[in-house]
């Protein structure tokens, strides 16, 4: 009854690591990361309102997943995914600009953080009812069926939406309609302040792709060439067979909910958090390919370098952006009015 | 042609014209629509344009709105609309506000069609007047098509337009018949009243069953000497209020007749830009009929009791008529 279901516990990521490879993966998290950090001092200086949500700490599933992608493949995401928008290949400036409620930013000031689109980059969005963009992702899959594409739909989501029915609604119809769409779930163990065991019957979140006959295996969310290397599987799947994939990728954010939960202490403890911290992806890999001479320390100081000039550049522009003109207020509310 | 043809006929002209228009829905295939409104469609276009969905109406209206924004435009059927509420979320939070949340990057084609409103003794939880819970909402279209001309007319432009519609049908019209023009661009414009009986006395603002109703009450007060002028607005947003408010400036007086709970209900927003726009024209303050307070029975004669009736609508015009204007 369950063909092809996938259960491998840890798969091995030890072939030789291309150069490039190792300083995209690199550069691409180091620059999540930078652009978060440049974010929370932004919100501490009142340059960004209402809510931030960080994913420091989870940047590894962004990069890796991203990095098995074409570009001509979908994301979609949650309010948490300045990361995913950011890997995708979007302009940090934009998105800062966004976050900063300025002209210049992808959705003119009108979206924020938890609302970055880029149809540029074909990243579907940020979407902040948790649950709600899983049927989208199926959706998108199911048009790029329809109309007989041989791209993919990566769907970002946390461990918080596995309860919500939309979740089980979008498996159903994924497996049933076999729609190229890759769910992954970054299981950071904390939905808001309640743990995975306060919220879930079923605490192995992949295993609930066995209850919808779909492909589905977990991965350490830490390790981002294990990503790369589970969805790489996932969209070879959706790509030749339209088969959707269900991924848990297990990981840990660093910071709390939103900025308005700074420590993150009272469902967590202190220790707990200093521990997870130990496995911070960027360390991990970032001491591997050093250890591996993939990279040289030269390498990754200019990827450094280039990051922090990056966001650099983006808080500058995102600075000198305008605050977008009254009268877009009532603009966009339909098209082609 | 019946209401029931002229959808159908509407939905297989568009789907000839355009192989991005699908539909997805509850028995919209093999069991040919539990109305029977995509009867045939299955056989004429396959599988993959009539999709058939399991009973998971957040899930298949969020795969309608996802399919949209990568440009399609798919025809979501509510079997009745009383379950999309179960959809609500994603027809408020995603379909509404992408165009507008995403800086007009993304828009939403979507149609989403079923039949709303008071029926047979269908009772409180398939009876409800839905289109209060849509038309609030900055980003939708709301349309109620009270004729087969209307109901094929509205329904194309629906489907043509790029932002998410909200078309509410009636299980009490699919029956009625009418004229139907045979033209495949046969079209009316979202967003235009039309007015359905000429009069000079009074205005009195309805639409589907309920305009029938006042049709009636019209008829009956003809007798008496009094010019009913009748409003169907067609579209509840965008909102004609030009021709509202031309009619009423005609008539000084204006009756509204609405088959849902009045409380906030579209009497209240037609009443009042009524007062905002044409006070100074008004003989008499705006008189609303609606359906009581309460949720839809069962019982045949609750059912009726809920509903606005001719007697009552009578009793409103009488109203207004008879007031004595400045």
């Amino acid at each position: 009854m369950v063909p092809n279901v996938v259960t491998k516990e840890r798969p091995a990521s030890a072939a030789a690591l291309d150069i490039d490879l190792a300083k995209r993966l690199l550069h691409d998290m180091m620059l999540i990361r930078r652009f978060e950090e440049k974010a929370a001092e932004a919100y501490a200086l009142g340059k960004i309102g209402g809510f931030l949500h960080l994913s420091i700490g989870e940047e590894a599933v962004a990069a890796g997943a991203t990095s098995a992608l074409r570009a001509d493949d979908y994301a979609i995401s949650t309010y948490r995914e300045h990361g995913h928008c950011l890997a995708k290949g979007s302009d940090p400036r934009r998105a800062m600009a966004e976050l900063f409620g300025r002209r210049d930013g992808f959705c003119k000031g009108k979206g924020g953080s938890m609302h970055l689109f880029d149809k540029s980059h074909n990243f579907l969005g940020g979407h902040a009812i948790v649950g709600a963009h899983l049927p989208l992702a199926a959706g998108a899959a199911f048009a790029i069926k329809y109309q007989g594409g041989d791209q993919v739909v990566v769907c970002y989501f946390g461990d918080g939406a596995v309860a919500e029915g939309e979740f089980h609604e979008s498996l159903n119809l994924s497996a049933l309609w076999q729609l190229p769409v890759i769910y992954v779930c970054e299981n950071n163990r904390y939905a808001m302040g309640t743990a995975l065991e306060r919220a879930l019957a079923e605490t192995e979140i992949w295993k609930f792709g066995r209850s919808y006959n779909m492909p589905c295996e977990p991965v350490d969310g830490m390790d981002v060439l294990a990503v790369r290397e589970v969805v790489g599987r996932a969209v070879e799947r959706a790509r030749k067979d339209k088969s959707p994939t269900l991924i848990e990728a297990r990981t840990y954010r660093f910071r709390g909910h939103s900025m308005r939960d700074p420590a993150g202490a009272v469902y967590r403890t202190k220790d707990e958090v200093e521990r997870e911290k130990l496995r911070d992806p960027i360390v991990l890999f970032r001491d591997r390919v050093l250890r591996e001479g993939t990279l040289a320390e030269a390498d990754v100081r200019t990827i450094e370098k280039d990051v922090n000039d990056l966001i650099d550049e983006a808080v500058a522009f995102a600075d000198a952006s305008a605050e977008p003109p009254v009268e877009w207020l009532l603009t966009d509310i339909f098209k082609g009015d | 042609m019946t209401y029931r043809e002229a959808l159908n006929q509407a939905l297989r002209e568009e789907m000839h014209r355009d192989p991005r228009v699908l539909v997805i829905g509850e028995e919209v295939g093999l069991y040919e629509g539990a109305y029977k409104v995509t009867q045939g469609l299955l056989k004429e276009f396959g599988p993959t344009r009539i999709v058939d969905t399991p009973i998971a109406e957040s899930g298949f209206t969020g795969v309608g709105i996802g399919a949209a924004m990568l440009g399609l435009r798919p025809v979501v059927e509510m079997m009745t609309f009383n379950f999309a509420l179960l959809a609500l979320d994603q027809i408020v939070n995603s379909a509404a506000k992408m165009h507008y949340m995403s800086g007009g990057q993304y828009n939403v084609p979507i149609v989403i069609r079923g039949p709303g409103g008071p029926a047979h003794q269908l009772a409180a939880q398939h009876s409800q007047s839905m289109e209060s819970y849509f038309y609030h909402v900055p980003g939708l279209k709301v349309v109620r098509p009270s004729t087969p001309a209307d109901a094929k007319g509205l329904l194309k432009s629906s489907i043509r337009d790029d932002n998410p519609v909200i078309f509410i049908e009636s299980e009490t019209l699919y029956a009625v018949k009418g004229e139907v023009p045979d033209d495949e661009d046969f079209l009316i414009p979202l967003g235009q009243a039309v007015v359905r009986r000429p009069g000079t006395d009074v205005t009195v603002i309805a639409y589907m069953g309920m305009m029938y109703r006042a049709l009636e009450a019209a008829e009956e007060l003809a007798k008496e000497g009094v010019s009913v002028e009748i409003v169907d607005p067609r579209t509840l947003r965008p909102m004609d209020t030009a021709t509202i408010v031309g009619s009423v400036r005609k008539t000084h007086r204006a009756v509204v007749v609405e088959a849902g709970a009045g409380f906030a209900g579209m009497g209240s927003e037609i009443a009042a830009f009524i007062t905002e726009q044409a006070f100074d024209d008004l003989d008499a303050p705006v008189e609303r009929v609606t359906g009581a307070s309460a949720p839809m029975p069962y019982a045949k004669n609750l059912e009726r009791a809920k509903t606005p009736s001719k007697d009552k609508i009578l009793d409103a015009i009488r109203k207004v008529c008879y007031a004595r204007g400045s």
